[in-house]
């Protein structure tokens, strides 16, 4: 073998003899991979930075930057600030959740198992899944009596589609066979449910909950305009109103972090729940 | 698989609470196994007895039976094999022999009982073993007394049932870790574990190799001789009714018929292949199904000519 470093892939201008190539990191590859997302990131909002404070109609905005947003989210995380804004967001996003896992597991088993219930609710179901979910806001805030029922009820709205048809999915693709053996065995409907149907869809379920976090996140931010007083939408409402644009970026950040946290938790628990194994025979 | 491991499973089997008392009477009487063929006797009488009476299935009025006028019985003990070619229903008195389809005609009677629901006592085994693969192999094992209200008795009677199949030490692995022989075994290991009197094999050995089929074959049959058990397997393979099966019943298709009841007097060590009486066995087998086959090809109402 030559000293000569190795080439995980090339990119090679035809004809011209250039080349450009990343080097082979081994088992590292992904951590450096990733750390070089982030700087490029970074970069970007640099350069964006950059140009608003050195444009005259732009100036105002200068603390967008990068180096007056994170001094500001530092100082954020060091006077609680953060966590008091985060915390009523992730309850809100926690109760929408539980909402919609309460409801789309159920009914999507439901009409996984049954086909009839299954064409007879595919198109109302397929309907009310492609209208936004904002577009609730003026009947939840009728029909709440409070904004935090409002926020959970839009939340809980934009999440239950994902879990739903991924249950109702990971039921229809449960290898017959496994309800015959079980029948066979003497199961009940219950032990059905418990030993064969849930620990079947485990994955289907949580990747239906990563997908519905992922949108509830997203719905978040402007379902907490709505006359709430706490939140991440709210402080970025807020911050924008006391024109405090570090403070506005810097709960974006914290917005952004959170999201990436949420979805690489739920990432863990489908490894942890994922029961195919590659290496199987 | 040694003998010392199936006389401590029959051992064990014995002290079966449930069936503490009809155990007893037989340890007591020593009263020989009915069985009218040439397996060994069973040491524990626990096979379910089995008339088909007058069975008739179709799955749609309009396409006519799938079988018609199934009539047979089984002994205590008995191994049979339902032999014939794909599509002539054997799969799906299977099914019904399981409790796990009703007849559109007739009935099926175990021990007295006519069947209306499949149940722990007689217990199928597919083509695949259709382990779950979230489960360890004896948690795998386990699942039939869990679904019975017998969790109390996994402890002991799992190790015991993986012992017998020779997968003891396999206990905590996972079920996708194994082999397609291990995995069969597993799921032999399951149907035995909540003590069933009848096993009912479709085509359990079809997609494993040469050998591993063949040490199943000896291995399935003595396990249900050695407990009493009655055995009914589903084949299209020649061989393997040989090796297996104490009776064969020929199915014939268009609509599904037994067209012979044959009885195969070979000893278990003549079961192992290669003696003269094997082959024998094999021929004659062979001929009939081949003649039963001829008439399949033949147009139907040339069937219904013959009857």
């Amino acid at each position: 073998m030559s000293d000569a470093p190795q080439f995980s892939g090339q990119l090679s201008t035809r004809g011209s003899g250039m080349s450009f190539s990343l080097p082979n990191l081994g088992r590292f590859r992904g951590l450096m991979n990733a750390g070089l997302g982030i700087a490029l990131l970074l970069a970007a909002w640099w350069v964006g930075g950059w140009v608003v404070q050195n444009s005259d109609d732009l100036y105002a905005f200068a603390d967008f930057a990068p180096a007056p947003t994170l001094s500001r989210l530092w100082q954020m995380i060091g006077d609680g600030e953060v966590i008091a804004m985060s915390g009523p967001s992730l309850g809100r996003v926690g109760m929408g959740l539980v909402y919609a896992i309460a409801i789309g597991v159920p009914v999507g088993i439901m009409i996984g198992r049954m086909k009839r219930l299954n064409e007879v609710t595919n198109v109302p179901f397929q309907f009310l899944r492609m209208i936004s979910p904002l577009s609730w806001m003026p009947i939840a805030v009728m029909a709440f009596d409070s904004w935090d029922g409002a926020i959970v009820f839009l939340i809980s709205m934009a999440a239950i589609w994902p879990i739903l048809f991924s249950t109702a999915g990971g039921v229809r693709r449960i290898d017959p066979a496994w309800l015959k053996v079980a029948r066979n065995l003497g199961a009940n409907p219950l032990h059905m449910l418990f030993s064969v149907i849930l620990p079947a869809i485990a994955v289907d379920i949580l990747s239906g909950i990563r997908l519905a976090l992922g949108v509830a996140w997203v719905v978040l931010v402007p379902a907490e305009y709505l006359g709430v007083t706490s939140g991440l939408g709210y402080a970025i409402n807020d911050a924008r109103d006391t024109l405090e644009y570090d403070r506005l970026a810097a709960t974006v950040v914290v917005i952004g972090v959170i999201g990436f946290a949420l979805d690489a938790l739920a990432g863990q628990l489908i490894r942890k729940f994922n029961w195919v194994r590659s290496d199987g025979h | 698989m040694s003998l010392d491991k199936t006389e401590r499973f029959v051992q064990f089997d014995n002290f079966n609470p449930e069936r503490e008392e009809m155990s007893v009477t037989r340890m007591k009487d020593q009263t020989p196994s009915p069985t009218p063929h040439n397996g060994a006797a069973p040491r524990v009488l626990s096979g379910a007895h089995v008339a088909v009476k007058g069975l008739s299935h179709s799955y749609r009025k309009a396409d006519g039976h799938v079988l018609e006028n199934i009539d047979f019985e089984i002994h205590q003990g008995e191994v049979i094999a339902l032999l014939g070619r794909s599509g002539c229903g054997k799969s799906t008195l299977l099914h019904m022999l399981a409790g796990l389809t009703h007849p559109s005609e007739g009935e099926v009677v175990i021990n007295g009982n006519v069947i209306e629901h499949p149940s722990p006592k007689w217990v199928m085994m597919f083509q695949a073993p259709s382990l779950y693969p979230w489960m360890s192999v004896a948690q795998n094992a386990g699942l039939g007394l869990k679904f019975t209200r017998r969790s109390h008795e996994i402890g002991k009677r799992v190790p015991e049932v993986l012992e017998l199949v020779d997968l003891a030490a396999f206990a905590t692995r996972n079920a996708q870790e194994l082999s397609g022989g291990q995995q069969q075994r597993v799921a032999l290991a399951r149907s035995l574990a909540p003590r069933p009197e009848m096993l009912l094999l479709d085509e359990p050995f079809s997609a494993l190799d040469a050998f591993t089929r063949r040490a199943l074959q000896q291995d399935v049959r003595k396990i249900a001789k050695d407990l009493g058990l009655t055995l009914v397997i589903v084949s299209h393979d020649v061989g393997e009714a040989v090796r297996m099966a104490d009776r064969v019943l020929v199915l014939q298709a268009n609509p599904g018929r037994i067209a012979e009841d044959i009885e195969i007097p070979l000893s278990d060590e003549d079961r192992s292949g290669g003696s003269e009486a094997f082959s024998r066995e094999h021929a004659r087998l062979m001929s009939i199904y081949s003649r039963v086959a001829d008439q399949d090809d033949a147009p139907v109402e040339n069937d219904f000519t013959q009857l």
